[in-house]
Order: C-alpha cells, then sequence, then structure tokens
C-alpha cells in the first residue's frame, strides 16, 4: 500500500468486531472511490474480522490488544502519516456511513484548505438521521462547543470525518483515545486549525450492536465533557495568521 | 487511645512485612515498593512516637489524637493513591504507543514477504 501520488488518498476503517459489516464497508469504498487503498484496523476483534477484511480486499493494521477507538484511529493515522498519505478518511466499520460521500468530502478538503471535513448527518437538507438519546446528546454538545470552537458544528460526533496532511501530522501526536471525535474538534481549535461540515448520508448499522449502552451514555457525557474542558485549558493561544484574523 | 495506636501499630508492621514479602517475590518493582515502606514506616513512627503526634495535633488545631491520626493516615494514603493514579497514566499511554508501533512494525513485515 503506497501512495499513488501527490494529493494521495486512505480510507481508514477502524473495527471491532464488525466481521457481519466489515466486507460490505471495504466492497463499497471499493467500488464508490475505486483505486483507493483501504485500511482496517483492527483493534484485537475477537471475530474474524481481520480474515472477512482481507478477503474483501483491504489492508489491514492489527492492534495486538484492544485500545479503544482512538487508539485504534490514531494507529491508522500514524501508518498514514509514515506512507506519505496527503489526505485521510475515516469510515466506520459498522457501515453507518455511505461510501458515496467520500469523493464530496475529499473534494471539500481539497478546494477548501481547512484541516478537516466532517460528514454530518445534520448540515444541509437532510436533517436528522439519529436516534432521540443520540440527537438529545449532539444537541448539548453543539451549544457546549459552540464557544469554545468560535463557530457551530452541526454533528460532533460523527466519525465520518477527513483529514490532511497537516491535520493528520497532529493527530500522530496528539489524538484523544478513547471517544474521539468530539475531542479533536478541540485539539484542532488548539491549533487554530480548520473544519468544515459536508451533509452526508447516514444508515443503520449494518450489523452487531453499538458499544455504548444508555449507562455508558452517561460516562460518555461525562468523559468528552472533561476530555474538553482539560483540552481547553492546555489551549496554546497561537495567532491566527492574518488572513483568518480578517475574516473574523 | 493506646489500644488504637496498638492497632496502628499491628496494622503498620503488618503492611510492611507484606511490602517486603511482595517485593523479594518480584510481585512488586523495588521503585513502587518505597512508597509504601515510607507511609507505613510513617504510620508506624507516629503510632509509637506520641509527642510526635500531640505535636501535629497541636500544629494541626485538630480536637484530639485519634483523629489526627486517622486524618494523617487518611492523607498519606490518597498522595499514594494519586501518585499510582500518575504512575498507572504515564504506563497506559506508554502501552498504547508501543501497541500502535508493534502493530505499524508488524504491518511494514507483512508487506514486505507479500509480493
Amino acid at each position: 500500500m503506497r501512495p499513488s501520488g501527490p494529493g494521495a488518498l486512505l480510507v481508514i476503517v477502524p473495527a471491532y468486531n464488525e466481521e457481519g459489516a466489515i466486507a460490505q464497508v471495504v466492497e463499497s469504498v471499493h467500488t464508490h472511490v475505486p483505486g483507493v487503498p483501504v485500511l482496517v484496523i483492527d483493534d484485537c476483534s475477537l471475530d474474524s474480522t481481520i480474515g472477512v477484511a482481507r478477503r474483501a480486499g483491504a489492508e489491514v493494521l492489527a492492534l495486538p490488544h484492544h485500545l479503544g477507538l482512538g487508539g485504534c484511529v490514531q494507529a491508522g493515522y500514524k501508518l498514514a502519516h509514515e506512507l506519505d498519505f496527503d489526505y485521510v478518511i475515516r469510515v466506520d466499520g459498522d457501515g453507518q456511513h455511505d461510501a458515496r460521500d467520500i469523493p464530496r468530502i475529499l473534494d471539500r478538503l481539497r478546494t477548501s484548505g481547512c484541516e478537516m471535513v466532517i460528514g454530518s448527518r445534520f448540515d444541509g437538507e437532510n436533517g436528522s438521521q439519529s436516534g432521540a438519546v443520540r440527537s438529545l446528546g449532539i444537541r448539548f454538545f453543539r451549544m457546549v462547543l459552540r464557544p469554545i470552537l468560535g463557530k457551530p458544528v452541526h454533528d460532533p460526533t460523527s466519525g465520518f470525518v477527513g483529514v490532511n496532511r497537516r491535520a493528520l501530522d497532529l493527530f500522530t501526536r496528539s489524538f484523544p483515545l478513547e471517544y474521539p471525535e468530539i475531542e479533536a474538534l478541540v485539539v484542532l481549535q488548539r491549533k487554530r486549525f480548520r473544519f468544515e461540515e459536508v451533509p452526508c448520508r447516514m444508515r443503520p448499522r449494518l450489523a452487531g450492536r453499538s458499544s455504548i449502552t444508555a449507562l455508558r451514555s452517561l460516562y460518555y457525557i461525562v468523559h468528552v465533557l472533561l476530555g474538553v474542558f482539560i483540552n481547553v485549558l492546555r489551549f496554546e493561544g497561537r495567532r491566527r495568521p492574518p488572513a483568518e484574523e480578517k475574516e473574523d | 487511645m493506646d489500644h488504637l495506636l496498638n492497632v496502628t501499630t499491628g496494622l503498620s508492621v503488618l503492611l510492611l512485612a507484606i511490602v517486603l514479602l511482595s517485593v523479594r517475590r518480584a510481585h512488586i518493582r523495588p521503585e513502587y515498593s518505597v512508597t509504601w515502606l515510607i507511609a507505613a514506616g510513617a504510620m508506624l513512627v507516629l503510632s509509637r512516637v506520641r509527642p510526635l503526634l500531640e505535636l501535629l495535633r497541636r500544629l494541626s488545631g485538630l480536637p484530639d489524637t485519634p483523629l489526627t491520626l486517622f486524618l494523617m493516615g487518611a492523607g498519606v494514603f490518597l498522595i499514594m493513591v494519586f501518585r499510582f493514579s500518575v504512575i498507572l497514566s504515564h504506563l497506559r499511554d506508554d502501552n498504547i504507543a508501543l501497541a500502535q508501533r508493534v502493530a505499524i512494525l508488524e504491518y511494514h513485515v507483512r508487506s514486505q514477504r507479500e509480493p
């Protein structure tokens, strides 16, 4: 697996016990973005995720023990960084993200110059495509993040995320390890990096169950709030480039 | 009061013995046993040298000696728990970085083997 040239894209798929969905996810990426390598990062699954992913045509980065989502995604970022990919788009291994949206995220990354593009289930005409509890959580974190980020974010919990080389360089050194999506936005903000959202289709997971149960939702909220707060305390206070300052 | 101090002495000696045995059997690494040994030693000294305990009680302005002993013990163990949380956090970070490194190296090795 090598970058095909300047501006090369790698699609990473963090997966834990996703043998029921991973083949379809990999094949879908190959169908809609042909020629783009797919790297499945297996977080020490107990099932046959690795074998299924390889048979579907993906490269596999197999972690020696379970690290959790953040550690898993960061391992993919580190390998992509080492292999000199310029863009990395993360697609979840449960099949919730539609590979047809990958070209739009890549296009926005290339044209906007921002460091991260989020595939949003709310942005634009799609409206909400999530359950009641998740919608409530998203609304809560939108309110929390609005003053910190200095701009609204419609879907801060989305894992459908593309990053460019600058964000990749940052995330290989500093990346939240447990529930990374929301905290990663604050990590970006610490460096005064920019993000944008593009509307994307979200589907129910193809197989398996979400690891975030009702009880864990409370832990999730407390953990993420703490992570956001800690990252705000670490804020480096760097000045924005002059062009960005003018925009404000 | 004497009974309380005797119990504290007994517990401190027991803790010292357990820690030393654990170090001997390599269940605890020596660098992590030092904190436990200091804590057990401090509790032993406080429970045997009564004037020192009285001095601490006066300095802290607490109403009675047993409470002073209890708070000192609780304080020492809270500090130790915090210290071990710091150590654990560092170890976890190192462990994650190592696991990621191992996975990436294994990936490169596998890539070299395959045509």
